[in-house]
């Protein structure tokens, strides 16, 4: 928990003297990975980050897309890894806690949040059992005490997560453009924390973070308490309703260090302040324990003296603290006191700035061999793979999770869990869809395609519910990048999501790295996790019943491409093989006619082939609507590839319509217009999920048998065992 | 009609409450800080759902002593219409306004998902526009929705008429199945599931007349035309 010896002297060398203690303190903190970004920095820039619809502002936590009508959505995701890793419940749950302040800091009031949980394997692996258990209660008790919608998300299980837990939380907003807080400060502004008190909890989380979960650290974990962040909401938005917040700031990885020193560097300003005027836990708390304490559910609010008054009027209300712990001077120096005594005076430009690294990186020689296709030992019977494919953790119905989040309060969720892409209805009459997807098999196979493909795969899922994707965030998560090969792999996925934002035109509105993502026995899978936005101006595709006679149409090819998929991992336990990859035009083309077919209303559902391939997405459809299907192999476009390839290959750009017979004609003409590759089939109706070639059944299961294995097994396999 | 919508700290369908009052049915609706009283004038009450006080102790508990319930007490005493929706619902039972007690669900982990309600009860003045045993879809979101009542209590419930709504199937393991209760004047009535979720076409996947008619019933009891 200290600086680098070259960061030591460096420090030194910029303030001319030795830091006292406290300074230390702060700068460890500020400089560590998780808040300084300083392996990442300089590469992130090549994302695109502006576009017609991002509004930038100074010292925003979050990115802001104007969706029209004088209203605003606002976006973050966040991980909180390493504590979720030691303690599930409590990390998970201030995971939630954090990136909702995120969108607050905005000004605008959270109206969902999504989840991504990646784990170990939880058939045999107790521990990650428990982890997933916790994680997810978490998660459920923060989400649903705010009254804010949990709607969406993803698990995945996979080795590579055993003893540790990637926990990531997306979060999004809604308010009026008018009320987005434009933060500013003059001098002589008082400088007011506001929320829970400081105890020694988290203390040092930021670079507990920033380093290998060696040892359990318990004292770095933070405690939850969502019932005073529900009153901490309530009052800001009233507080910014009367406007009485000159500046916003959430306090989270680096507690106040960061907070007073971030918000100083991006307004110009210098803070002096006492860390006896902050509402402490207990007494006796050293002051570099209160700097960089990450006790949750704080902010850190800039009014001016005339507004204090009003401002603790509204946290009276709510019975919750505030204290003005400071002032804004001229300059630009952050300078701790208690009482009478200074036990820190630096320049906030040292502390927020801090020196960016340009790391070696060097292609892994894993790499070399990993795509290399293996022969499979052949399967007589594909009906029992399916089945058990079906029943798989990660293939399994996930409603074992979203059934305990609270995901209709608020009154907008449109579009529920357990569909493609959720969607929420809007003030203005327009419909956001949301949606977060990762890949780690396919990542570690291939970094950059396997990217670019989390990237898609989001996408399609917004767009199958008739959106147009306007703004994406994502979350790198990597091992150490200290590795040059893990810092490799960080390069080329990042290089993959840039080349991907530039051809579609959809800017990073957000994001987070996270490094240093390493078990006992060694590093994750790289995990870049895409969230992305999708703005629907009339109406949303609410999936419809599916009925008897109703035709199933594929667009996109497929290709063999079963590198990294379930059927060669969960059914052949084999690592390797041809990773997916996604042709920009062809991804383009796909994606504009499904949205075209869905805006005239000529289709009934949409779903994208995903994780199991055709075989699972087919079948999704059946079991969703309780219903069966007989589906032809024989004029599936793409290579000529064997059944089971056909049935499990997880090429990209591929979505299944269905629709009613008499709008078939008018599909047709407008996809051979578009020379999208397609092909009807198959016909709903019976009891049973058919595929077939030629006149041989190559699959045939009872819908019911399979509906009661795909919803239940995720369950009973959490409960027991 | 005016109803007084009580926000306690921690309530989190006060808004949706109001939204769906106001801009679907016309009421008009005032909020009311559960540290202020409530006005004379007020034609019903209703206490939204949510975590008040953060389900500390139990939920509902400690809500049940914020000083608006002094006043909801009185009105319950007039006769004025009462709802109480989830917390609400724990609210009034923590109160004493209405019978029973709510219990964590019998799989321990907070529910939500869409069920169906078989109206038992017709008379209530949240209930009177629908048909006996007519199915209301409508979701639930809770943690602690198993109503439970011992035996006697039960019987008196039969006799009395105060089982107002039940589940169509065993959900979370609630006494007899019950879903929501009044009290013995049936003013006052409290339900677990969440009608301000079910009346909009747009968010309810299945059927939003049914739940409609539990506002549709205030207005009419209150001699309003719809």
């Amino acid at each position: 928990m200290s600086l680098e010896p070259q960061e030591l002297s460096d420090l030194k060398s910029k303030i001319g003297r030795d830091p006292t203690s406290t300074e230390l303190q702060i700068v460890a903190a500020e400089w560590s990975e998780h808040c300084s970004y300083k392996s990442s920095k300089k590469h992130l820039k090549m994302l695109p980050m502006t576009g017609p619809l991002v509004i930038s502002e100074k010292g925003y936590d979050s990115g802001v897309l104007d969706v029209g009508d004088g209203y605003v959505i606002t976006a973050h995701i966040e991980s909180h890894n390493h504590p979720s890793a030691v303690e599930p419940y409590g990390g998970a749950a201030t995971g939630v806690g954090g990136v909702i302040r995120d969108i607050l800091s905005a000004g605008t009031r959270p109206i969902a949040i999504f989840d991504g949980l990646r784990f170990g394997d939880i058939e045999k692996d107790k521990q990650a059992r428990w982890l997933f258990k916790n994680a997810v209660t978490g998660i459920a008790d923060y989400g649903n005490c705010l009254g804010i919608p949990t709607i969406g998300g993803e698990v995945e299980f996979d080795e590579c997560y055993s003893n540790y837990a990637l926990v990531d939380v997306a979060a999004v907003g809604f308010g009026k453009k008018e009320n987005l807080i434009k933060n500013h400060a003059n001098k002589g502004d008082l400088v007011v924390l506001m929320g829970g008190s400081t105890g020694r909890d988290g203390i040092g989380g930021s670079q507990f973070a920033s380093d290998s979960l060696e040892s359990e650290d318990r004292s770095a974990v933070q405690i939850p308490d969502p019932f005073i962040e529900k009153l901490i909401i309530e009052a800001i938005i009233e507080a910014r309703n009367h406007n009485l917040i000159n500046a916003l700031k959430d306090l989270g990885g680096g507690g106040l260090s960061c907070a007073v020193s971030e918000t100083a560097d991006t307004l110009g300003i210098g803070i002096e302040m006492d860390v006896d005027k902050v509402h402490a836990r207990e007494p006796g708390m050293h002051p570099d324990e209160i700097m960089v304490s990450e006790s949750q559910e704080r902010m850190l609010i800039i009014t001016s003296k005339q507004k204090l008054k009003k401002l603790q009027a509204i946290c009276k209300k709510f019975n919750i603290t505030c204290s003005a712990i400071g002032h804004v001077t001229s300059g630009n120096l952050m300078h701790i006191k208690k009482g009478k005594k200074t036990f820190a005076n630096i320049s906030t430009d040292i502390v927020a700035n801090a020196k960016l690294l340009d790391r070696p990186s060097k292609k892994p020689a894993y790499l070399k061999t990993i795509q290399k296709e293996k022969k499979l030992k052949p399967i007589s019977n594909l009906s029992k793979t399916m089945m058990k494919l079906i029943s798989s953790p990660n293939i399994a119905s996930k409603i074992w999770v979203y059934g305990q989040y609270d995901h209709e309060v608020g009154i907008r969720t449109v579009v529920k869990p357990g569909r493609d892409a959720s969607v929420l209805r809007l003030d203005n009459g327009k419909f956001l869809s949301v949606k977060i997807d990762g890949n780690p098999k396919h990542c570690y196979i291939n970094p950059r395609e396997g990217a670019i493909g989390c990237f898609e795969e989001a996408c399609r899922n917004v767009v199958c519910t008739g959106a147009k994707p306007i703004g994406m965030l994502d979350h790198l998560q990597f091992g150490n990048p200290e590795d040059p090969e893990i810092f490799w792999t960080f390069l080329e996925s990042l290089k993959g999501l840039t080349d991907f934002a530039n051809f579609f035109k959809i800017p990073c509105i957000g994001g987070k790295v996270s490094l240093y993502n390493e078990t006992p026995s060694g590093s994750i899978k790289p995990t870049p996790l895409i969230g992305i936005l999708g703005l629907i101006d009339k109406k949303p595709l609410v999936p419809q019943k599916v009925e008897s006679e109703d035709y199933l149409v594929i667009i996109g090819k497929t290709k063999d491409e079963l590198g990294g998929s379930e059927y060669y991992e969960y059914i052949h336990k084999f690592i390797g093989g041809n990773c997916p990859t996604v042709d920009f035009k062809e991804s383009k083309k796909n994606m504009d006619s499904v949205l075209d077919v869905i805006e005239k209303g000529l289709i009934k559902v949409a779903h994208d082939c995903s994780k199991g391939g055709l075989a699972i997405a087919a079948s999704e459809i059946c079991m969703t609507n309780q219903i069966g299907c007989q589906i032809s192999l024989d004029k599936i476009p793409g290579d000529k590839l064997d059944s089971d390839r056909i049935l499990f290959s997880e090429s990209h750009s591929r979505y299944l319509l269905v629709l009613e017979k008499k709008n078939y004609e008018q599909l047709e003409t407008i996809l051979q217009k578009q020379k999208v590759p397609y092909s009807i089939i198959g016909k709903f109706g019976g009891k049973k999920i058919q595929f077939t070639r030629g006149k041989k059944s190559i699959v045939d299961l009872s819908v019911d048998k399979a509906q009661k294995t795909w919803l239940n097994s995720l369950g009973e396999l959490v409960m027991h065992g | 009609m005016k109803v007084g919508v009580v926000v306690f700290p921690g309530s989190n369908c006060d808004r949706d409450m109001f939204h769906v009052l106001t801009d679907v049915f016309n009421f008009d609706a005032q909020y009311f800080w559960h540290e202020k009283g409530l006005p004379q004038n007020i034609d019903a009450v209703i206490l939204p759902g949510g975590f008040s006080y953060g389900d500390r102790l139990r939920a509902g508990a400690i809500a049940a002593h914020s000083p608006v319930i002094k006043d909801v007490q009185k009105m319950a005493e007039k006769g004025i219409p009462i709802l109480g929706v989830c917390n609400g619902f724990q609210i009034l039972v923590e109160s004493e306004l209405l019978p029973g007690v709510l219990l964590k669900n019998n799989s321990l982990n907070f529910m939500c998902e869409w069920t169906n309600l078989i109206v038992e009860n017709n008379k209530t003045p949240f209930t009177g526009q629908f048909k006996l045993k007519q199915k209301i879809p409508i979701p639930i979101a809770n943690g602690e929705g198993r109503y439970f009542v011992d035996d006697n209590t039960l019987k008196k419930l039969k006799k009395n008429n105060q089982i107002v709504f039940r589940y169509d199937k065993i959900i979370n393991g609630s006494s007899d199945r019950i879903a929501g209760v009044c009290n013995e004047d049936g003013n006052v009535v409290g339900m677990m599931p969440h009608p301000e979720r079910a009346v909009e076409s747009e968010i309810n996947p299945i059927d939003n007349k049914p739940s409609s008619l539990i506002f549709e019933s205030l207005l009419s009891s209150m001699g309003v035309e719809n």
